[in-house]
């Protein structure tokens, strides 16, 4: 592969980006990102509040200044356009964001016009994309509704509809479900995940929520304190988390790290990598080598289509049980690790 | 009541309501673009300046602060080199336009500033010009909220217009003060009051209900 190729398939590089608001207290929101995302791309960026998402996503179309670094859209760096050659960049950068940002007193057909009209586009074709971007979102017959007479869901689709209806490169979206109900949510992520096919729109998710990470991304960078702590490939952030602040976001809330359980049994963690059905096995343990283990935590999903899933599970007390239940594991190939100790104690677990 | 000459109260009412409508529209004339400018030079608007904003903010806050009558008697030698005189209905235009500005300005800066911020995002990210975002965007969200405050101003305004009848200025102001107040004629002044209280309702109403009928959230 020629460089040119490589560089044809980047769509986003950002080089050593820091953005600094000055201020009574200056805060340091991205601190020296280095990302590139390719072209076609479902790319996550996850963090908990204030890690800087918002501010990195707003620096992807120079809604944000960077202090430091460069944002090069298509290879080119957003510092060196134009007001003009900015607002053509932009156009081909779609937004859409976790309060929808629709003109509450335009209608539906209005609120797509407007956006054909900043970009442009000869009013002759106005009504054959609209009814086009309806019929994509499936709201064909909402096109005369004012944005207060639809669902949340509804309204994120218009949003959708909007920022399609310029033939955008990228699709970036801020939070765009996290006002939505979990079901509405899927169902947006699948229009998401359909017009990154159909349209070969690279769409970038910025998300508090694993789940949504899970749902449709395919690489993610995780972002704490403004700094990017690991990214890559969705399901080798599953398989080995390695910061602390990513095990947070994968493991649910409830689940407690610690090596042992309440009971003082000794916990293991199993990773299904879509190759092995996950709960038969530990059902298997039992009928064929008469062990049984606990589950503490059992997170199944299907992630980019692959059955994917982990598991958190009780050894037995008896040191031999224990070490059956292992070797089981094992040859049945699911990965699985003890769990480690996240803070001081850590001479605990190499017994 | 017999002693009422009714053509001379429609006069009156007529010379009000030219007075009130014509001055009304001159002030947003100038107020609506003045509120525009307010609004997006603000620290924090599309395009912070802060030594504009600064300016026109005193301007506004000064002149709005002075009583109306003074801003009347004040203002007599610019309405005389403007209307050729400083005592009818149209003279009086010239103060109540001027009063009114900066009133407009401010309401109107208030219900731009009713736009999340949100709008300006989402219009900015699609590649809208600063006047893009305020003419595409800015303006038809605070529409209904604009109509409202044009109500709330055709009333200041109509307020303004009786007082102007103290100092020589024509209309049902006029009527009130010299026929009714100083000649003692207790039901000219109840009519004139009460067709101003009048209009003063209906200019309400309308205006609200244009405004709810125009908003759609
Ligand atoms: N305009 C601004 N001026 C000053 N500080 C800001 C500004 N915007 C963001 N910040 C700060 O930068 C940090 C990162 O903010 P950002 O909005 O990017 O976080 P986030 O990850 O999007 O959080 P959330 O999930 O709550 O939306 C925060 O500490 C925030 O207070
Ligand atoms: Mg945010």
């Amino acid at each position: 592969m020629s460089d040119k190729r490589l560089d044809d398939d980047v769509i986003f590089k950002l080089e050593n980006v820091t953005k600094v608001f000055e201020g009574d207290n200056k805060v340091v929101a991205l601190d020296n990102v280095s990302l590139q995302i390719n072209r076609g791309d479902i790319y996550g960026i996850i963090g908990m509040s204030g890690a800087g998402k918002s501010t990195l996503v707003r620096t992807l179309n120079r809604l944000e200044d960077v202090s430091e670094g460069a944002v090069l859209f298509e290879g080119r760096d957003l510092k060196s356009l134009n007001k003009s050659e900015l607002r053509n960049v932009r156009q081909g950068i779609g937004m859409i964001f976790q309060g929808f940002n629709l003109l509450n007193q335009r209608t539906v057909d209005k609120n797509i016009k407007t956006a054909l009209k900043i970009a442009d586009v000869p009013k002759s074709e106005h009504d054959k994309i609209v009814d086009k971007m309806l019929k994509i979102v499936g709201l064909e017959d909402k096109k005369y509704a004012y944005p207060a007479q639809l669902s949340g869901g509804q309204k994120q689709r218009v949003a959708i509809a909007r920022a399609l209806s310029t033939n955008p490169k990228v699709i970036l979206c801020d939070e765009a479900t996290s006002a939505l109900d979990p079901n509405i949510t899927a169902e947006i992520l699948d229009l998401l995940k359909r017009i990154n096919s159909e349209f070969k729109v690279t769409i970038i998710i910025i998300t508090h929520e694993m789940s949504v990470v899970e749902a449709i991304c395919d690489k993610v960078a995780v972002l704490n304190g403004g700094r990017i702590v690991e990214n890559g490939p969705v399901k080798e952030l599953f398989v080995n988390p390695k910061s602390e602040i990513t095990r947070r976001l994968v493991y649910p809330e409830s689940v407690a790290l610690n090596s042992f359980d309440s009971e003082g049994r000794k916990c293991l963690r199993l990773v299904f990598d879509g190759t092995e059905a996950s709960h038969p096995i530990i059902a298997e343990l039992a009928a064929k080598k008469g062990v049984t283990v606990s589950i503490l935590n059992a997170n199944t999903k299907s992630i980019g289509g692959v059955g994917f899933g982990q598991m958190v599970v009780a050894l037995p007390n008896d040191v031999n049980e224990a070490k059956v239940a292992v070797e089981y594991f094992k040859e049945a190939g699911v990965f699985a690790e003890e769990i480690e100790e996240l803070d001081d104690s850590k001479d605990a677990i190499s017994a | 009541m017999a002693g009422i000459d009714w053509n001379f109260i429609w006069e009156g009412f007529l010379q009000t309501m030219e007075m009130v409508v014509v001055s009304t529209i001159f002030a947003y004339i100038v107020g609506l673009p003045l509120g525009v400018i307010l609004s997006v030079s603000k620290k924090g608007g599309l395009a912070p300046n802060r030594v504009l904003y600064n300016i026109l903010a005193f301007v506004v806050n000064v002149s709005r602060s002075i009583p109306f009558l003074i801003f009347l008697v004040v203002l007599i030698p610019l309405t005389r080199l403007i209307v050729g005189t400083s005592i009818g209905t149209e003279a009086t235009i010239v103060p109540l336009t001027f009063g009114a500005i900066p009133i407009v300005a401010r309401m109107v800066e208030a219900s731009l500033e009713e736009v999340g911020n949100g709008i300006v995002e989402a219009a900015l990210a699609l590649g809208a010009k600063k006047r893009e975002v305020v003419v595409n965007f800015i303006l038809p969200e605070a529409f209904p909220s604009l109509l409202q405050g044009a109500a709330i101003n055709f009333v200041t305004i109509l307020g303004y217009s009786a007082m102007a009848g103290f100092i020589g200025g024509g209309g049902l102001g006029a009527i009130a003060y010299q026929h009714g107040f100083i000649r003692y004629k207790t039901d000219i002044l109840m009519v004139t009051v009460i067709i101003l209280v009048v209009i003063v309702w209906a200019g309400q109403e309308l205006g609200l209900k244009l405004a709810s009928r125009a908003r759609h959230s």
